[in-house]
């Protein structure tokens, strides 16, 4: 998962730092009021600390960031390979990928993947988190949460690589227990619904540990005593969670969806380093013909246009979610 | 909040005077779901961990035995010779020392950047600071393969391509990192300042002496957090490094699984190893740090 994507949520904490309207008098030094009120120096001053302060940050991500924005846009209008000059050929890169099979395949493989992988990711999350959050010794209570962050911490790559040999048709362990139990040898990666299977296995091993953790913080803020009034209302089990659990999460479970699918639609590392979006196009992800085009084709209007194509999904889906969530999330 | 005293009756006079049949004083059902649950958290547990076992494990197998079956999941009698030979294959210390430089560099200027930007916007004044903000948050929102292709043209105009600069510059501008920091100096008291403007500090003084010394907790954290994120990264450095004396530890890896196609896997799997070392202690020391960096922003 990449970091960028996981912030989208934006600001919580709006806190004032606020001006102090009380305790002045607790001031013993008369002079103490009139150097209150910031100078003109003083204030002057301020504003030159807080620009040199913002120098690094403002300006590299005008360099790297904002600028490189506006570049992709204005490169997807063009036709491009580096060593000839560019030419302005309009939205010719736009029809030329809209009709572009693989691209297409792509764009296709990457939706499903993100239907399955995310309510994968989400369901699994949430129903660890409710069993982790009820009654059971404190140290057990801290194996489970470190041993679903773990996978969190290593990289995608080296994950990648080991679940590789996991998922081996001969000599793989997971064939290895199939075969305990009378399974004959899956073909994992060889074959398209094998290697779309071992893709979402793989990320979603790795990245439920995230929605998990927001659960918990969710869980976490659902008051005790709702569920005492439930459990007096004669709620049990998984009615409880139904009528009282899923309602008031519904907030962290809307922000762990969006953060999950903004991520997912961006899943790049695993394809490429389990079957470089092989047998065929059947794992190819919309990243990964990014990446194709713009690095190894050098169409690098094209894979502007595709990376616009992209972030406009990417916004839509935001801005859908946000929007459906006003009728279904419940905000206490 | 002890199991003990949930089963004590002391508490639970109200609902027995009700007289219903309550599930609570009920021992026996109650243990049946506790059983059940916590089989069900085991099987999650032991998929979860159970890879990264078997990884260590047939690290410390000797080469031949690796890809033998059953597998295994505990070294009991490990065999270090895969790790003497991941050296061979592999210059595991010039991608150690690059993914160290690389991280440490990025991990070091986030946390000077991002505490010096949080705190113009959290403690000084300055015309345009709402709109200046929602910019850099507004950054956070673009997927790192949308400006790509742009940051490479632009990495080969500086004349940088396939340099370790190339992955260090254009990481350290980080708008999380900023946001961050930016809580966590709002969440100081404002008094400080004033009671060093009373003492004649200057806002730089202020800065120095009075609020950066009490932020580090907030810059350990996005220190941490720039460090999980980039020594793991794999994108970027595909893209912007070319020969082999600048790459990084994934992408060494997984080009070593790629010359060696099957032929031993724990040599593959050393390397593995050794590249988790320092996630790992990250996450012995680091996890509270982490998963509140991980999931701030995100709460109510």
């Amino acid at each position: 998962m990449s970091t960028t994507t996981r912030r989208l949520a934006g600001e919580s904490g709006k806190r004032q730092s606020g001006k102090r309207a009380v305790g002045e008098t607790t001031t013993p030094d008369a002079n103490a009021p009139a150097q209150h009120q910031p100078t003109a120096k003083s204030r002057q001053s301020q504003r030159w600390l807080a620009w040199i302060f913002l120098a690094p940050t403002i300006l590299g991500m005008g360099l790297f960031t904002l600028i490189p924005i506006v570049a992709s846009v204005v490169l997807a209008f063009f036709h491009w390979d580096i060593i000839s000059a560019p030419t302005f050929v309009g939205f010719d890169n736009f029809s030329e990928v809209v009709q572009d099979p693989t691209v297409r395949v792509s764009f296709l493989n990457t939706i499903l993947f993100v239907v399955v992988a995310v309510a994968l990711q989400l369901g699994l999350a949430l129903a660890l988190a409710i069993m982790v959050q009820e009654k059971m010794p404190a140290w057990l209570r801290v194996f489970f949460r470190s041993a679903f962050f773990f996978p969190l911490i290593l990289s995608a790559a080296s994950v990648s690589i080991f679940m590789r040999y996991l998922f081996n048709e001969q000599f793989g362990v997971v064939n290895w227990f199939l075969s305990l139990v009378g399974i004959p040898a899956v073909p994992w990666l060889t074959t398209p619904g094998g290697s779309a299977a071992v893709v979402i296995f793989v990320y979603v091993w790795q990245n439920f540990g995230f929605s998990f953790l927001l659960f918990i913080g969710g869980l976490a803020s659902i008051p005790v005593e709702t569920y005492e009034a439930a459990s007096i209302d004669g709620a049990t089990g998984w009615r409880k969670h139904l009528y009282v659990t899923l309602p008031l999460l519904s907030p962290t479970t809307l922000v762990a969806s969006v953060m999950a699918i903004i991520s997912a639609l961006q899943v790049f590392d695993q394809p490429y380093v389990l079957t470089r979006g092989g047998p065929g196009d059947s794992t190819r992800t919309a990243v990964m013909v990014i990446f194709e085009s713009a690095f190894q084709r050098l169409e690098f209007g094209q894979a502007s246009a595709i990376g616009v194509l992209l972030t406009l999904i990417i916004m839509a889906i935001t801005a859908a979610q946000f929007r459906l969530s006003k009728r279904f999330v419940f905000y206490q | 909040m002890t199991t003990t005293t949930d089963h004590g009756l002391a508490g639970h006079s109200p609902r027995l005077s009700e007289g219903l049949p309550e599930t609570s004083p009920n021992r026996r059902r109650f243990s049946w779901n506790f059983a059940i649950r916590i089989v069900l958290l085991l099987i999650a547990a032991a998929l979860t961990l159970g890879p990264v076992l078997w990884t260590l494990s047939t690290s410390l197998r000797s080469p031949s035995e690796s890809f033998k079956l059953p597998p295994s999941f505990f070294p009991w009698n490990p065999d270090f010779t895969s790790y003497g030979e991941v050296f061979q294959q592999l210059n595991i210390f010039l991608l150690v020392l690059n993914s160290a430089l690389v991280t440490g560099l990025i991990a070091v200027g986030q946390m000077v950047s991002a505490a010096m930007a949080g705190y113009a916007f959290a403690h000084l004044k300055f015309r345009g600071r709402g709109a200046l903000f929602s910019i850099v948050l507004a950054t956070m929102m673009v997927p790192v393969q949308v400006t790509i292709v742009p940051v490479f043209m632009l990495i080969r105009g500086m004349g940088l391509s396939d340099t370790l600069l190339a992955l260090i510059l254009p990481a350290i501008p980080t708008a999380f990192g900023t946001f961050l920091m930016r809580q966590y100096f709002m969440g100081l008291p404002a008094e400080l300042a004033e009671a060093a403007s009373i003492d004649g500090a200057s806002p730089w003084r202020t800065f120095r002496s009075v609020y950066a010394p009490l932020a580090m907790p907030g810059m350990a954290i996005v220190g941490i957090l720039a460090f999980n994120f980039h020594w793991n990264e794999f994108f970027r450095p595909l893209i912007l490094t070319i020969s082999e004396q600048n790459f990084t530890l994934p992408l060494g890896l997984v080009s070593l699984q790629g010359n060696l196609g099957t032929g031993s896997i724990s040599v593959v799997l050393a390397g593995v190893v050794l590249s988790m070392i320092p996630a790992l202690v990250v996450f012995m020391f680091g996890q509270r740090a982490l998963q509140d960096g991980l999931t701030a922003g995100t709460g109510k």
